[in-house]
């Protein structure tokens, strides 16, 4: 199968490599996988005070098209508030990759994967309180 | 006569378990493939020959599937409505997804570590193990049979779908360094 352009951009340029220390309180960690295709994604955020997040990482091991997705994302979420973050639609996603039906469930996996690192965070701050 | 409505184990006339007995199984198929030989179907109609090539394939598609530990159980949960061949949305046990992308790091090191023989090896006792007891732990909630116990048993089989897919990794990382 044909990856796009845009696909193939993301798959051997990432953006955000990396990982945050899940310990900290400023971090949100989101791990989801698909078994279907054995994939697994690892989306971390780093929170600053006023809500915004300030940095995200990423570390995929699948397909390109799920590199792709989870790397893109963490490109948007910068800047963006919680909730910004967590109404990211998996179909931008696919829109801006071009990705065909058969590879959409990649994109629904970065999608889980934001909301995850969303949750945990706000997790996190809750029991702070 | 051979009859491909019939599931899997019924068409080969073996118990349906999980406990398969693989010798039974080589068995079955060479005596059923022995009665499907094209030479035996030239003096028949278009009809029966054509019904003899749909035998066949679905025979080679039976033992494929119950051979594989993997698709084996897939196979036993999809006759009982569960179907995991191709669900792409589930919930997974954080732990357990921490672990496989640890194991993944580890793997994606070996290249570069003094030793990739051994680390590999290494790992490929871990995918063993984990395996084994995936299956295990498999084998205990299937014969339960409750749906609870289904649903468990499911939980299982995703898990072996990602130690699957990390061993076929590793395969693929041994070829490529020990190959030349």
């Amino acid at each position: 199968m044909a990856y796009s352009e845009q696909v193939i951009d993301h798959y051997e340029n990432p953006r955000n490599v990396g990982k945050m220390n899940d310990h900290d309180d400023n971090i949100g960690t989101g791990m989801v996988g698909a078994p279907a295709c054995g994939d697994v994604m690892r989306l971390q955020i780093k929170v600053s005070e006023d809500g915004i997040i300030e940095d995200a990482k990423f570390k995929t091991y699948g397909c390109g098209s799920a590199i792709a997705s989870s790397s893109l994302v963490t490109e948007w979420v910068k800047g963006m508030t919680l909730d910004q973050a967590q109404e990211l639609k998996n179909t931008k996603i696919a829109e801006e990759l071009a990705l065909p039906p058969v590879k959409i469930h990649c994109s629904v996996l970065a999608e889980d994967a934001i909301k995850a690192a969303v949750a945990d965070y706000k997790e996190k701050q809750a029991k702070k309180q | 006569m051979m009859d491909i409505t019939q599931n899997y184990f019924e068409f080969l006339a073996l118990p349906v378990t999980y406990q398969l007995d693989l010798q039974a199984l080589a068995e079955r198929s060479r005596e059923l493939q022995k009665t499907l030989h094209p030479d035996r179907f030239s003096h028949l109609s278009d009809r029966e020959r054509r019904l003899s090539v749909q035998y066949t394939a679905y025979l080679n598609e039976a033992v494929s599937t119950l051979k594989n530990p993997l698709s084996r159980a897939q196979y036993l949960l999809k006759l009982e409505g569960i179907d995991t061949f191709s669900e792409t949305q589930v919930q997974l046990d954080p732990m357990f997804l921490m672990q496989q992308m640890e194991l993944r790091e580890s793997l994606e090191e070996v290249a570069g570590s003094s030793d990739p023989g051994a680390e590999i090896e290494a790992l490929q006792v871990t995918v063993d193990r984990e395996m084994k007891s995936l299956r295990d732990e498999f084998d205990s909630y299937y014969k339960q049979s409750t749906p609870t116990a289904l649903e468990a048993a499911a939980v299982s089989v995703r898990k072996m779908q990602f130690i699957d897919k990390l061993g076929r990794e590793i395969e693929a990382l041994e070829d490529q360094l020990f190959d030349e």
